[in-house]
């Protein structure tokens, strides 16, 4: 037959030569429950986290950050143990990243306190004075949404109720607006005075930051 | 004009939408190549790198690119088929879909609407709107073809078909997303299985636009342009049937060493190996074609865009299967050397390729000559110097960021850290920015040039 003088035909064909390295590559390993495996260990963010890896996104901070560590010895050197599968579950979307402009994120939970990172989010230049990130100090202007907090987590199946992200987002708020909270006057001085007592986008990213890599240490532990 | 009823009024729409993208995309991308050792540029969140970047890839690759390859496909389609569009109106309300599209899109992605996934960043609307616009054009694509005067369908058809195609498939499964709100969604995929969908289109869509349609460009223009016929038939089935046949294997090799599945990762590979193979049956078959007629280089301007074009196309693609090899992706992978891979394709293959479509298609449809054979050749130095100074230095510059993430003192601790590799990078991002100017120069020429061909045409209708 010739199918260079049938276009239909020509279609039908050329899709079929074009899904066969799809099926095998892309669609059987969606079956197969080892691509992306669960953990116990590995919890979903929480609501405050979720808002908070939206505004990462938002940010496109993925486009110089990258949240994987690949099993190499000097990454695993710089950035500590290399990325599991499990610690992907609740990703959604994926923030692995292709270019590092900025260091790797994927185990910077727990690396630096909040103060830190209220200090670099706003300007980065005045902790890392050679760095090229942009200052993010409109993020701690910026009250945070929570209208559609319980929208997200249900549609991103955390098996959160209502309830549950009420209080997670109240709990958050209490806890970055408590007078002990150890961050407190790195947080004022990037805060305006009317937001203090209200969480802001930045509070949010810096939750977010904060859960990256912290499970996957207990799962080691576990294991 | 050629009075056969052909509609060019679609080709002349769809060239200077891609001159318009594709000035606005260089400009984004000059300012972001500033924005790189200058960081207080990033003066409003609407400004900021992670938002500019997204608007500098989707403007250039969905604006200038695709509005290129409609160009060109609407042109190669009537000619090739000896017959005009079957339906001139769809092809306009494309024309103007597609502009009001990337427009959006820009917008959107300025406001932080980002779906996070490369080159798939739109938010579903846009998506939906992009959807519709595709199934728009392929209607065109395959009405005309079945009404077609000329009973076999050139090769430059065949991937014609195989973009329409492809492109619908790999859009449409990687933008499965649930929306919060109308701003928006979440992928229905997670964690590993996103990262892999997402590669497997990032890969693709990079094939299916990038290398694809503009070979249709390639072996339609080239011996239309030079009155050689194609060397080889028989090489050129081959060469299409095994690049669209492996081409979708081998997303995972921008995965390497992820917690992908190690067997995608080792599959991505060899496929990736043995794509060397058709994308320089598609290259040897250009340089034989013109054997016996190489002083056409000289005194035909338009061959040396063409023939520097798949010079570069060769050497993309023994470069991207070889730093996609475990040791090599491990040294090169998230520098900056990568960036250099893919501007040599773009700034390149691409561009050289729709610059020299443009230059013969236009003229032919005002039916007077090129406004300035002289300033094409301008054109044509401007963007290679331009183009060789910036991958260049970005691949040295990769090397140099490769070799400091892995330099270890004796001790065996690391002998910089993070921002040493950064900071040390700054010399280069301004030697790049350099170079882009040069290029930039390059592209107003070009677009003056055309302008000024219509401009000046006496059938201006």
């Amino acid at each position: 037959m010739d199918v260079y003088s049938k276009p239909v035909v020509f279609a039908v064909l050329s899709a079929i030569v074009i899904l066969v390295g799809t099926v095998v590559t892309v669609f059987i390993p969606m079956l197969m429950p080892s691509t992306q495996p669960v953990s116990d260990y590995i919890k979903p963010y929480t609501a405050v986290e979720l808002e908070g890896r939206d505004i990462y996104i938002r940010g496109g901070c993925n486009n110089c950050h990258t949240q994987t560590v690949r099993p190499l010895r000097t990454e695993v050197l710089r950035y500590g143990e290399y990325s599991k599968p499990e610690e992907f579950a609740y990703d959604r979307p994926f923030l692995w990243g292709s270019r590092r402009t900025g260091p790797d994120l994927n185990r910077v939970g727990g690396k630096y306190p909040d103060s830190w990172h209220y200090k670099h989010m706003a300007d980065p230049q005045s902790v890392s004075g050679k760095s090229n990130m942009p200052p993010y100090a409109w993020m701690a202007q910026n009250r945070l949404d929570t209208r559609y907090s319980v929208r997200k987590t249900r549609i991103l199946g955390y098996g959160y109720t209502e309830e549950e992200v009420v209080a997670q987002i109240a709990d958050y708020r209490a806890k970055v607006t408590s007078p002990s909270y150890k961050s407190k006057r790195a947080r004022n001085g990037v805060t305006p005075k009317e937001l203090r007592d209200e969480l802001t986008e930045m509070d949010a990213v810096i939750a977010y930051l904060q859960k990256l890599g912290r499970d996957v240490k207990k799962l080691e532990a576990g294991n | 004009m050629e009075g056969n009823g052909y509609d060019y009024q679609i080709v002349r729409g769809f060239t200077f939408s891609a001159l318009f993208w594709l000035i606005t995309g260089l400009v984004v991308g000059l300012w972001i190549a500033l924005e790189m050792f200058n960081p207080a540029l990033n003066l409003t969140p609407w400004l900021s790198f992670g938002r500019l970047r997204v608007v500098h890839t989707n403007g250039l690759g969905l604006g200038f690119g695709l509005a290129g390859i409609f160009a060109a496909s609407y042109y190669m389609l009537q000619k090739l088929a000896r017959t005009p569009l079957v339906f001139p109106g769809l092809a306009k309300v494309h024309l103007y879909l597609f502009n009001f599209i990337i427009a959006l899109a820009a917008l959107s992605l300025f406001a932080g609407m980002n779906t996070s996934k490369e080159y798939a960043e739109l938010e579903w609307p846009l998506d939906i709107a992009v959807v519709i616009m595709w199934v728009i054009f392929a209607v065109n694509v395959f009405a005309t073809l079945i009404r077609r005067q000329e009973k076999q369908m050139y090769v430059s058809l065949w991937y014609i078909i195989a973009m329409t195609v492809t492109i619908a498939v790999l859009y449409i499964v990687n933008n499965l997303e649930v929306p919060v709100n109308l701003f928006k969604s979440y992928p229905v995929y997670a964690g590993v299985n996103d990262a892999n969908v997402q590669w497997w289109y990032g890969h693709n869509i990079v094939g299916f636009i990038f290398t694809v349609p503009i070979l249709a460009m390639f072996y339609y223009f080239l011996p239309v342009s030079t009155g050689l016929p194609l060397f080889s038939h028989r090489l050129s089935i081959i060469s299409f049937w095994s690049l669209i046949f492996a081409y979708l294997w081998t997303g995972a090799h921008h995965l390497m060493l992820t917690p992908l599945p190690e067997w995608i990762q080792t599959v991505g590979i060899a496929f990736s190996i043995f794509l060397i193979a058709p994308s320089w049956g598609s290259v040897v078959n250009g340089y034989y074609t013109l054997r016996g007629n190489w002083e056409q280089m000289r005194s035909n301007y338009l061959v040396k865009f063409f023939i520097v074009g798949i010079t570069f196309y060769g050497l993309q693609t023994i470069q991207g299967p070889t730093q996609g090899l475990r040791t090599l992706t491990s040294f090169f992978h998230y520098t900056d050397w990568v960036i250099g891979h893919v501007h040599m394709g773009t700034m390149g293959w691409v561009t050289m390729t729709i610059s020299a479509a443009f230059y013969y298609m236009i003229p032919k449809i005002t039916g007077t000559g090129l406004y300035s054979i002289r300033l094409a050749n301008v054109h044509f130095w401007l963007i290679l110097v331009g183009q060789l100074i910036w991958t260049i230095t970005m691949w040295v510059g990769g090397i140099q960021q490769g070799a400091m993430w892995k330099a270890t003192d004796p001790d065996g601790s690391l002998t910089y850290n993070f921002l040493d590799s950064i900071a040390s990078l700054y010399p280069y991002y301004k030697i790049r920015f350099a170079a882009g100017i040069v290029y930039f120069v390059g592209i107003i020429l070009f677009a003056w040039n055309i302008f000024m061909t219509i401009r000046t045409s006496k059938n201006n209708p």
